[in-house]
């Protein structure tokens, strides 16, 4: 195995198109190592991004801000001006895993790793952000509910890294929440999970709004339906009804050990409901 | 192979060899004599190899060895000042907040780092903060209350 710190990123896709074996980045290596020690999965090459420049840092840039893909979740959390204009972001990253995961993980490699239950993943769709994605012959940006294809797969080409990920300016009268359902209180998997991006007018009705659910089938799904129930309107109650009620009907989920189909279909109306309310409040709506 | 790295462990300058896929934990206590940081599961979720990296907690075990270059890592080893210990190790033996201890420099690193944050942390807090340490004898509530006591020490 060969272990490579390049100090660019086209030097990164360099490395990562020569190799001809399995070749893996290393950003938090919070799955990566993990992964190598049960065996499922034996580099050829670790590419170790952390010592590119820029690639540690959170930028606030004309359209929002950008998240480099080496910046631990932990450091998500301490940016205020992030942790004000994305709380639902910042509350879905702040949830992987324990302190100790948090001070190494990241939003792009929780974003390449392709869990359906993966905490940071639903808010950043939500949100609209966007990855950056460099290759071997051109840099394109991904919306990040395209990134992810199935349970472990994302959309990457041999050569491609993420370099960072965008988040748009937020927009005025604007809030975002993430709500997730473990059996513990804390460092556990989502059942379900539900992060929703809405924007208010003056009088306090949606215009536009951005509904995901987690962790209820092989990606975590951007429900278009969940938005228009909830567009036009001040979350009333029938709208809260019918918001549950599309959420629920969206739902591909499977029974595993954390939770039957059943109940994950009944959360995620429960949790739609609750995330949609503290959006709500966040954008400055009354209910 | 093998990757030739430099480093500082606890203020010292320190160099090693290691395999490329070797763990920073493996690293400190075959390669450096450092033995206090444990592996229990060695998969991140029991916090046994807690350390601190370049001014974060981490588990060692989802660390690489080759990874550490340049970097700044304090373990257990570094955190009394020679024969005096730090108030929280002071406060874990007089609220006997561990048994068999092997999760206790675990958790005495990551107390530190809570503190260092919050230095009068809840309950709560300290609960959140120390939910990546796992303990399976004392049931956690000496160490919370050695936690708070060493905090409340801290604060002067």
């Amino acid at each position: 195995m060969q272990f490579a710190q390049p100090s660019s990123v086209k030097e990164a896709v360099t490395l990562l198109v020569k190799e001809k074996g399995n070749s893996y980045i290393l950003a938090g290596g919070t799955d990566l190592l993990v992964k190598m020690k049960s065996g499922s999965v034996e580099p050829d090459l670790i590419v170790d991004i952390k010592g590119i420049k820029g690639l540690g840092e959170i930028k606030k840039t004309a359209s929002g801000f950008l998240i480099g893909a080496a910046v631990p979740c932990a450091a998500l959390a301490e940016n205020a001006a992030l942790a004000k204009a994305w709380p639902g972001v910042v509350e879905g990253a702040s949830l992987i895993g324990s302190k100790q995961v948090q001070g190494r993980c990241t939003i792009a490699g929780n974003l390449c790793n392709a869990s359906p239950a993966a905490d940071s993943v639903p808010a950043l769709i939500a949100a609209g952000a966007k990855a950056v994605v460099v290759g071997p012959k051109a840099t394109r940006k991904m919306a990040i509910e395209d990134v992810a294809i199935g349970v472990g797969r994302n959309a990457l080409k041999k050569g491609e890294i993420i370099s960072g990920i965008e988040l748009p300016k937020k927009l005025p009268r604007s809030g975002d929440a993430y709500l997730r359902f473990i059996p513990r209180t804390e460092m556990d998997i989502a059942v379900v999970s539900c992060a929703i991006n809405l924007t208010l007018d003056a009088k306090g009705a949606i215009t536009k709004a951005r509904v995901v659910l987690g962790a209820v089938a092989i990606t975590a799904l951007l429900v278009k339906g969940a938005a228009k129930a909830i567009i036009g309107s001040k979350l009333d109650a029938a709208t809260l009804d019918k918001l549950a009620a599309v959420c629920s009907a969206a739902c591909k989920p499977i029974d595993d050990k954390r939770g039957t189909k059943e109940f994950r279909v009944e959360v995620a109306g429960v949790l739609a409901r609750r995330v949609a309310k503290i959006a709500y409040a966040r954008a400055g709506g009354k209910i | 192979m093998g990757v030739h790295v430099h480093t500082t462990v606890n203020g010292d300058a320190v160099e090693f060899a290691c395999g490329e896929g070797e763990v920073l934990l493996d690293v400190l206590r075959n390669r450096l004599g450092l033995t206090g940081a444990k592996e229990g599961c060695g998969t991140g979720d029991c916090g046994a190899c807690s350390v601190m990296l370049d001014g974060r907690l981490v588990c060692s075990c989802l660390v690489l060895g080759a990874e550490v270059g340049g970097k700044k890592i304090e373990t257990i080893e570094g955190m009394a000042d020679g024969m005096k210990l730090h108030p929280l190790q002071q406060a874990f033996i007089d609220h006997a907040a561990l048994q068999c201890g092997v999760c206790t420099p675990g958790f005495l690193i990551a107390a530190k780092a809570l503190l260092a944050k919050k230095p009068d942390p809840t309950e709560e807090e300290i609960r959140f903060g120390l939910a990546g340490n796992l303990c399976r004898c004392t049931g956690y509530d000496k160490i919370v209350r050695a936690v708070q006591h060493a905090a409340k020490e801290m604060r002067g």
